[in-house]
């Protein structure tokens, strides 16, 4: 049951990877990875009722902390350059 | 006081994360909250008197019970934007006039915003918030400002102020 | 496993999956972040409220529930973040949209 829901997040993330090539600006790409952040999340919530290793929680917090690092670096480039066409 | 509410509230949130109560944890624990209060004590909690008024915590309570339940019907509308065929969507950006006067107040009408789905907060400037909406069924200020804040801004016109 | 924490756990991967569709449907990228933040988040917070029912108020259940709130405000801000630095980076609007009202601050 546990397994079956997993492949499914699993799968859900490739999805996000096929928009990581498809995508057409760099803004695409990390927007797609962000989303991965927040998936990888409920993977580890997973992996803690599948396996029973409590300490996963702790990599779930920190991997959410990280993870908002990351969007706030990329935000500010974003504000801070042009589009060149 | 300013600087004991910040503590407490630093050193029970690193209470919670290790849920220990082993010595070296509550000393470490103990250190690195005194450090954070010493350096930024002086810019956060203006107001510190609110933090321990229980009424504001009742009508937070119901605030949340509110935002949840908006939150779980704009959900369903969304994946039924996403998931039909023709992909009903018309989006745009709208500017909404909010009467909240203290900054944290805003900060939350605008993380709310942005947390309901089908809108995000583009940018806050003075008293005019920018939303990226993806489906504008109105152009009418009045009637759109009704639809996207009238219900928040009520409650935490009462939680904030 | 009780049943409740099983249909939390299945609701929020549908929400997900709800979420990661329109990451690849929608036009352009706002309409994108709309999607995609909000729904996946939704999803996760599901599933850490399915483990929190699961495990009670043992150190997993309170660190799966203050993880909540965490998620919630990390991924708000990013998603305002992100969707301003795209629009100060010059992205363009989608053909659909209909009212642009940000464009005279912008100048």
């Amino acid at each position: 049951m546990i397994d079956i829901l997993l492949y499914i997040l699993m799968g859900m993330s490739f999805l996000c990877f096929i928009r990581v090539l498809l995508g057409p600006t760099m803004a695409d790409r990390m927007v797609a990875i962000d989303i991965f952040g927040i998936l990888v999340v409920g993977i580890c919530a997973l992996l803690i009722l599948k396996t029973g290793r409590l300490f996963l929680i702790d990599v779930a917090i920190a991997w959410i902390m990280l993870s908002f690092i990351g969007t706030i670096a990329l935000g500010k480039y974003l504000t801070r350059n042009k589009l060149d066409e | 006081m300013k600087y004991i509410t910040l503590f407490l509230m630093t050193f029970i949130l690193w209470l919670l994360f290790t849920f220990t109560l082993g010595i070296y944890s509550l000393i470490i624990g103990f250190v690195v909250s005194l450090v954070i209060t010493l350096l930024f004590g002086n810019r956060y909690l203006s107001d510190w008197k609110l933090y321990y008024n229980p009424v504001r915590y009742f009508w937070a309570l119901v605030y949340l019970v509110i935002f949840i339940w908006e939150c779980l019907i704009a959900n369903f509308d969304v994946a039924y934007r996403v998931l039909s065929p023709k992909m009903p969507i018309k989006p745009g950006i709208v500017k909404v006039k909010s009467n909240l006067s203290s900054d944290i107040a805003k900060t939350f009408l605008a993380n709310s915003i942005t947390m309901t789905p089908g809108t995000i907060t583009v940018d806050v400037i003075d008293d005019n918030i920018y939303i990226h909406w993806i489906y504008v069924s109105s152009q009418d200020p009045s009637v759109y400002t009704k639809k996207l804040i009238g219900r928040f801004e009520k409650l935490l016109k009462k939680v904030f102020e | 496993m009780n049943n409740i924490s099983v249909i939390l756990i299945i609701v929020g991967i549908a929400f997900d999956l709800f979420g990661c569709i329109g990451l690849l449907r929608l036009p352009d990228l706002y309409n994108r972040l709309q999607s995609a933040t909000k729904c996946v988040t939704l999803g996760t917070c599901s599933i850490l409220l399915a483990l929190f029912l699961h495990y009670g108020f043992t150190s997993v259940g309170v660190k799966a529930l203050i993880a909540i709130p965490l998620l919630f405000f990390a991924s708000t801000v990013g998603a305002h973040i992100l969707i301003r630095g795209a629009y100060k980076y010059g992205l363009k609007l989608t053909d659909k949209t209909v009212v642009d009202e940000y464009k005279e601050v912008d100048q």
